[in-house]
């Protein structure tokens, strides 16, 4: 291992090839692997304490940890920006503790983790798509108890799912779930792939990627394995539907993306861009533009 | 003519015994219950009358004794051999249970149509519009207004609340119903309408029921048949009325003195 | 006319454990039939176990010993040892009661009240209403208290209602329990001539009333409770 070479300077030379102890990073791939045998089920594991708070990302970064080897070469994203502080700090947190290769480039990154979203650039086999989770139990909302959820979750008693979605139609006049929507994962488990836009749900289904997801404070790390059937509920008479927005990103034009909202100044101003700043890089220098590109 | 006279039971209940430990919850209690038929058990607290609801409600397991239940397909079913998938499955299609404090029965966070919807979503029912509607249609059976189908049950009186659990439960066309002190902590003029309400609804759906009370106005109102219970077991059982106007044990005769005279 | 009732050696005592167990005998011995078209009449004074001996009938009382045949669908059925849903179909399908008083059941309607016992016969709703609605107008119930719940109403309001609710069955047997007490002279004239219509049509009615007036009218025969009275406590 490279972060055993002594003289080094640039490497902490008192902490393991990324961070985890090589027995915590088997338990967790044993959580992995149970995980994706069993898709959509969330598998317990014995969480670790990390150098971050719980909410930067805890249970993502023990997942990426557990996965990464010299090899891979990694990318770190917060909403779909490379450039937040989270996703900066991540980046650079294994940077320091495993001394693998970085980029911003989603095509060429073999492990992704993200905070939200599903990059738009459509993945590809042998990649791997690392979700931080803050709350994977979707039965919650509804039913506080833990005991309860896990039986409803082995009997398939999913019916409050649709209470809740029941609640959202009854208050607005449409399912107004934006996020966290959940989803049938290979017509078994219900899974909340919180806290991902349901912009981003159809890209779950049958993805080439691996997906795995991680909750560290709640303790707890599920899997969709490439190529899964994910379907988002519904109702018959309200299908499920991705938000449309009713402008292309303003900075390279284009259309059927997420896009974030950008004030510009304090009278008012506003810019609809992408949210994945990969993306959106990648098609300026393509020679796209938007109406406000500089 | 009746239908029902002949029908073989659609509840057997055979010796059975709850221990608490050491202690007695109750003990060796049996009864058939028939379709179309109400039963109210009736005592003081702590006499084991809610330890026995439980128990043949499959809320809580025995330790001695069978519970068997006629399955729609006509079969008597041991209640013991069904898996918990089967048991939970019976709990919130063909039977419903009816909490003397609403808010256990209830999900205070959700809207009274959501309540009422869910036990239609739970067995299926993907269709928004028409789970609505059937909602609808319910809570006008219980006298809950219409316009209330988006509130939430905190909103509601604890006469609207109860009636509103008592739709939640009714809505997947049950073949029996747990009742554990339906008008209890109602005033009594709530408690009257209450009862009127549900004495309609199970002659007119032809429900079964098991109601436990420690109110005997009650039990005369609704049930055909009695069982009167003290320290854990059955002391006495028979037509309501029989039990009421000629109480034979020692402790009916006092429980049945003991009514206030208006 | 075929007998419809039969008691023999039908005993009735009261165990008061309230009362350190004391032991109050109401009748011992009663012995005597109800034929079907024939009104058979409990004669007595106040207190001599008339009315008791109608529950032991209708099963709201327990019987000490002896039997209580009743012809039921056929059978003979005996209500001193019938368990609680053999005596249920008895008053389902052949025996039915009209009380003294009316136990008022809160927010129902006079006329559905009234319209009930058919209802669960299995007559519509709406056929069992219009039956109930011919009685009610035959009573002289003014209309105007038909939909309204009887729990105010007076005592002879009540009790026409409660009559409406006894008489609409066609049951083969009826037992009446002081069921003119609370009624003017024209009413009861109106009961008198159901009675004898009931008669006509078969209908075993066993009763209690204090009236000669009607008595006098409606007994085919009369049974003196006061020999079993004495009985019980020579006993």
């Amino acid at each position: 291992m490279s972060a055993l070479d002594a003289g080094n300077e640039q490497v902490i030379a008192t902490y393991n090839f990324a961070y985890l102890d090589e027995q915590t990073k088997r338990m967790i791939r044993r959580a992995l692997l149970k995980g994706i045998a069993v898709p959509g089920y969330q598998v317990p594991f014995a969480s670790r304490e990390m150098p971050m708070p719980y909410g930067w990302g805890t249970g993502g970064v023990q997942v990426t940890a557990a996965i990464i080897g010299p090899d891979d070469r990694l990318k770190v994203i917060d909403q779909g920006a490379d450039d937040t502080t989270n996703a900066i700090s991540i980046r650079k947190f294994f940077e320091r503790t495993t001394g693998v290769e970085t980029t911003t480039a989603t095509a060429e990154a073999s492990i992704i983790q993200t905070r939200h979203r599903i990059p738009e650039t459509p993945l590809t086999a042998g990649q791997i798509l690392v979700f931080q989770v803050p709350i994977p139990e979707p039965l919650r909302f509804l039913e506080p108890r833990e005991t309860e959820t896990r039986t409803m979750h082995a009997l398939e008693e999913y019916g409050v799912m649709h209470v809740k979605l029941y609640e959202d139609i009854a208050r607005h006049g449409h399912i107004a779930t934006t996020y966290a929507y959940p989803v049938k994962v290979e017509g078994r488990y219900v899974t909340d792939p919180s806290p991902t836009p349901k912009f981003d749900n159809p890209k779950m289904h049958r993805n080439p990627a691996l997906q795995l997801f991680g909750a560290g404070r709640e303790m707890r790390i599920y899997a969709i394995p490439p190529w899964t059937e994910v379907v988002s509920l519904d109702f018959e008479d309200h299908p499920f539907e991705v938000q449309a927005f009713d402008r292309p990103c303003a900075l390279c034009g284009a259309e059927d993306v997420f896009l974030d909202e950008v004030i510009t100044d304090d009278r008012g101003g506003r810019m609809f861009v992408c949210s994945d700043t990969d993306h959106c890089n990648r098609r300026q220098a393509e020679g796209h533009a938007g109406e406000q590109a500089a | 003519m009746s239908m029902q006279d002949n029908d073989p039971p659609l509840m057997r209940v055979s010796n059975l015994t709850h221990m608490y430990g050491d202690r007695i919850g109750c003990r060796d209690v049996s009864f058939d219950l028939y379709p179309g038929e109400v039963l109210a058990v009736v005592g003081e607290s702590g006499s084991g009358k809610t330890t026995l609801l439980n128990c043949v409600s499959g809320r809580q397991h025995c330790t001695a004794g069978t519970i068997s239940y006629r399955m729609r397909d006509g079969r008597l079913q041991d209640l013991n051999a069904l898996s918990e998938a089967e048991r939970r499955f019976l709990m919130r299609t063909d039977w419903g249970f009816v909490h003397q404090n609403p808010a256990d029965g209830l999900r205070m966070n959700v809207s009274a149509g959501a309540n009422v919807g869910e036990r239609l979503m739970a067995v299926g029912q993907r269709h928004y519009g028409r789970i609505r509607e059937t909602a609808d249609d319910w809570l006008g059976r219980v006298e809950i207004s219409h316009d209330r189908i988006d509130d939430r049950p905190g909103t509601f009186s604890g006469g609207m609340r109860q009636r509103l659990q008592i739709a939640r439960n009714l809505v997947t066309g049950p073949r029996l119903v747990f009742m554990d002190e339906p008008t209890g902590g109602l005033d009594v003029s709530v408690q009257a309408r209450l009862l009127d309400l549900l004495r309609g609804l199970v002659d007119d759906l032809g429900l079964s029921a098991i109601v436990v009370t420690h109110d005997l106005a009650v039990a005369r109102l609704l049930s055909q048949r009695m069982m009167v219970m003290k320290d854990g077991q059955v002391i006495e059982t028979g037509l309501t009325d029989r039990v009421l106007d000629d109480p034979q044990a020692p402790y009916t005769q006092l429980l049945v003195s003991s009514i206030l005279q208006v | 006319m075929t007998q419809r009732l039969l008691l023999t050696g039908v005993d009735k005592s009261f165990t008061l454990h309230l009362r350190d167990g004391v032991t109050l005998p109401v009748v011992a011995g009663v012995s005597f039939h109800v034929d079907g078209g024939e009104c058979v009449v409990l004669g007595g004074q106040s207190g001599a176990g008339k009315s008791s001996i109608l529950k032991m009938v209708y099963g709201n009382y327990g019987v000490g010993a002896g039997q209580i045949l009743i012809t039921h669908a056929g059978d003979q059925v005996d209500m001193a040892s019938a368990d609680a849903r053999l005596v249920m179909q008895v008053r389902r399908q052949t025996l039915g009661y009209v009380s003294q008083f009316l136990r008022a059941i809160p927010r129902v309607a006079a006329i559905d009240v009234a319209a009930e016992p058919l209802v669960r016969a299995g007559v519509t709703a709406e056929a069992a209403r219009e039956r109930a609605a011919a009685l009610f107008a035959r009573l002289n119930l003014p209309e105007r208290l038909w939909s309204l719940p009887p729990a105010t109403f007076s005592g002879g309001e009540q009790q026409r209602v409660n009559i409406a609710r006894g008489f609409l069955p066609d049951l083969p047997v009826l037992l009446l329990d002081e069921p003119t007490a609370s009624l003017d002279a024209r009413n009861r004239q109106v009961v008198i001539d159901m009675i004898a219509e009931k008669k006509a049509n078969g209908t075993a009615l066993l009763g209690i009333f204090h009236d000669a007036d009607v008595r006098e009218a409606v007994a085919d025969r009369i049974v003196d409770v006061s020999r079993f009275a004495t009985a019980a406590v020579a006993a």
